[in-house]
């Protein structure tokens, strides 16, 4: 033990440490506070999807969580969704409740007598397609990542099913698939979206509750619908660059 | 399926319905477990040489060699779990960059092989050395394959050896506390979900990990004692009981600090999280976490501080809060994970997750990956036997 | 430099440039197309069958029906939302039927009355109280409801 010790003290370990600590913060100097985000928004050019609902006119029929199903294969037992749909219902007394029975598939019903309500509406809940995702930020092989018009997707045949974007996702809009192993997520119908038709829970909604659009065309109807109505996000203090705007949005809503 | 449909059924208020299911489940508790147990051996370990404590003499080489064993299957648990565990390869190949997780292959890598590996590999070079002139057939060729083919015993070599031993083990602390400080950080950094996101996590992390892999040494070093029907050294017990003290008060103090400031900012998520703590995790966090693997550890320690007992009582003293100690905070990191899941990120509600003890994988598959180490620990305890080493006389 | 340094470095480098080769072959070969994933996810995801065609498919060949679908109060409600995805029965007709439903507790999945359904959008009834048992479809023509 007691070979060549003075060559390396105590002292040259806390300057060693120090010169680590002092190296960090130079690299960090150089490139001070820079994001580091999965993606970047490309500038200018071609399309950046975002998609809006419009709270007043959905109807709580939940064709929208079916035709997603049936469209992209979703697993069928209920702990799988890539949209579904929420009743809140405020009550009196100023109690909240939630429920999404079977992500609204099957229909609603209002547990709570009419003159109990206070305030009651519909959520469709789906992925959010932020622009700062943190759902690919952590993807640790980059099998989650966002596509150049603002689509957060997923390549299953390289995803690992580590389950850490799962847990990035403040919306809960991620599940694993358990015939598969692998993340599965809303595309929001890329592959209709290339073959010209309309994501599957678009074209189903009878009451036309939910769009997309390109945000770069101001003149797009999704750049539109959010000019003319009082449109917020879901969960706007994490920062996500949430694409998914609602009209008439209650605060009550998480 | 099933459990997923009586966890549907035994909703508490509102949940995503993705959320249902728990997606990291007893196998993601062990991995930081495992890993904090390595980080912690290996700081034990740091303190005899760098700091020159000598008394922890007795313990060096085992702490090294239980860092080892441990080390090896810590990426178990996390591949096993993975949906797709034969692309867990990927991870290395295209490392994602803004991810927490990708690093950890490379963490991993770094602290195995430049760390671990190369100062065992200085601190028995010479004893590989003369074993391999002592031993006949395979067990000649194994330990010479073992030093590289270097046949050189001259005190210069074994200069060389100590000094980049040495130095190798300096540059080891900053990497255990990279390596678990990292593994909290694959928690702390998620901001979607507010049990997990703190600063401090990467700090409570670190410091939990030396708390338990102290006391993991301290039981290994009792129980291989015991097996040998050798004394055991009561004053390297005592100062590893005292280190394991200062250690515990500081992380314990750490992580109050993270709960009274949760506490007082009350940020939207405080309401969900109060029904949390004080429902589902009753039993785990203040019984399990608090009681036996913080409080009682503590005052029985600092008891022992100022008052010895006999030195058979402080022995099973020892072992008891060994134990106790290793409980606790295999429940910290139960709280930690299985917590931060079961509350719904809408605020409205909880699922439940219970362990299916009989017939489970994630249950079988995280007893196996605490068991092997054992295994590997003592193959590693008969290829390099600490008490046979080569001792200098000139000190 | 001591020799127990060289081998190591020796071992090391060895590791290193296997990690090396392994990185280079099994790197997909659409890495870093557009960024750090697969390019050709891209039009594998976008390759995917889509399973509803939509109305101005459906009226291909249901003409009379989809006509009459215009005029009434139903002309916003795609046919494939009751009647299922239509990618089979469009590809081979024949062999290929569409559900029909007829079931009250079918309609009633968007008209039944809840609170939380806005009034002017959607006409609602009281499933308890309005023609108990009797099949909706009897009265109202789905294709052309009236009030």
């Amino acid at each position: 033990m007691a070979i060549n010790k003075e060559n390396y003290t105590r002292r040259d370990f806390i300057k060693n440490s120090g010169m680590i600590a002092g190296g960090v913060v130079l690299v960090s100097l150089l490139n001070p506070f820079k994001l580091v985000f999965a993606t970047k928004k490309p500038v200018g050019i071609g399309k950046w999807y975002g998609v809006g609902i419009d709270i007043e006119k959905c109807i709580g029929c939940g064709s929208c969580a079916r035709a997603c199903k049936i469209e992209n294969e979703v697993p069928n037992e209920p702990f799988f969704f890539r949209n579904w749909v929420e009743q809140y219902t405020i009550m009196n007394d100023g109690q909240i409740k939630v429920s999404s029975p079977n992500g609204g598939i099957d229909g609603f019903k209002q547990p709570v007598p009419d003159e109990n309500i206070y305030k009651t509406f519909f959520v469709p809940k789906m992925c959010n397609h932020c622009a700062k995702s943190p759902c690919t930020q952590v993807c640790p092989v980059g099998a989650s990542f966002e596509s150049p018009e603002g689509l957060a997707l997923v390549d299953q045949s390289y995803c690992i099913g580590c389950g850490y974007c799962v847990q990035a996702c403040p919306y809960g809009c991620r599940y694993i698939d358990p015939q598969k192993g692998v993340v599965d997520k809303c595309t929001l119908c890329y592959h209709r979206l290339e073959k010209g038709l309309n994501p599957a829970c678009m074209m189903a909604c009878p009451t036309g509750a939910r769009i997309y659009g390109d945000l770069n065309d101001k003149e797009s109807a999704l750049s539109l619908f959010v000019k003319e109505n009082n449109c917020a996000v879901l969960k706007p203090q994490l920062n996500t660059g949430s694409k998914l705007f609602y009209n008439a949005l209650s605060q009550e809503v998480h | 399926m099933e459990s997923l449909y009586e966890a549907l059924a035994n909703l508490d208020g509102f949940i995503y319905p993705n959320e249902i299911a728990l997606n990291w489940d007893l196998l993601i508790v062990m991995y930081p477990y495992i890993t904090g147990l390595v980080a912690g051996a290996f700081i034990l370990a740091s303190l005899n040489r760098v700091f020159d404590i000598k008394a922890l003499k007795p313990t060096y080489e085992i702490s090294l060699l239980t860092a080892l064993a441990f080390m090896l299957v810590a990426t178990m648990p996390l591949i096993t779990h993975l949906g797709q565990p034969l692309r867990f390869y990927e991870m290395l190949i295209t490392p994602h960059l803004t991810s927490a997780m990708a690093i950890f292959g490379f963490v991993y890598l770094w602290y195995l092989m430049v760390v671990l590996l190369l100062e065992i590999w200085f601190d028995y070079r010479y004893d590989m050395v003369i074993w391999s002139q002592q031993k006949k057939g395979f067990m000649k060729f194994f330990y010479k394959a073992l030093t590289l083919w270097i046949s050189d015993t001259s005190p210069e070599s074994r200069k060389t050896d100590e000094k980049f031993g040495y130095f190798i083990t300096v540059i080891g602390i900053p990497s255990a506390f990279l390596l678990h400080g990292y593994v909290g950080f694959i928690f702390g950094s998620i901001k979607a979900n507010p049990w997990w996101s703190t600063v401090m996590m990467p700090v409570i992390f670190l410091f939990s990990a030396m708390v338990s892999g102290i006391a993991l040494v301290m039981f290994i070093y009792m129980a291989i004692n015991y097996l040998r029907r050798k004394k055991t050294d009561i004053f390297c017990l005592d100062t590893i009981a005292k280190y394991l003290f200062y250690i515990l008060i500081l992380d314990f103090t750490l992580e109050s600090l993270d709960q009274i400031h949760r506490i007082y900012e009350a940020d939207e998520s405080f309401d969900i999280l109060k029904i949390l703590v004080r429902g589902k995790l009753f039993f785990t966090f203040f019984i399990m976490q608090i009681g036996i693997g913080t409080l009682i550890p503590i005052t029985t320690l600092g008891v022992l501080q100022f008052k010895k007992p006999r030195e058979r009582t402080r022995k099973i003293l020892y072992l008891i809060i060994s134990i106790f100690v290793l409980v606790g905070i295999f429940f910290m990191r139960w709280n930690v994970v299985i917590g931060g899941q079961l509350f719904s990120k809408s605020f409205y509600g909880f699922t439940s997750y219970k362990v299916n003890l009989i017939g489970g994988t994630d249950v079988s598959l995280s007893l196996l990956w605490f068991i092997v180490p054992f295994f590997i620990l003592a193959f590693l305890i008969w290829l390099l036997p600490p008490w046979k080493k080569f001792v200098e006389k000139t000190n | 430099m001591p020799l127990q340094v060289k081998r190591l470095l020796l071992a090391f480098a060895v590791f290193i440039a296997i990690m090396l080769v392994l990185k280079y072959f099994l790197t997909p070969d659409s890495w870093r197309e557009y960024g750090a994933y697969r390019g050709k996810a891209l039009t594998e995801i976008s390759g995917k069958e889509a399973k509803y065609v939509e109305m101005e498919t459906c009226a291909e060949c249901h003409d009379t029906i989809a006509g009459l679908k215009t005029q009434g109060l139903h002309v916003s409600v795609q046919c494939e939302i009751c009647h299922g995805p239509g990618y089979k029965h469009a590809d081979d007709p024949d062999n290929n039927d569409l559900e029909i439903p007829r079931e009250r507790q079918f309609c009633l999945r968007c008209h039944t009355k809840n609170m939380a359904s806005p009034q002017d959008i959607i006409k609602q009834i009281d499933a308890v109280e309005h023609n108990e048992g009797e099949e909706c479809i009897t009265c109202h023509n789905p294709h052309q409801p009236w009030l």
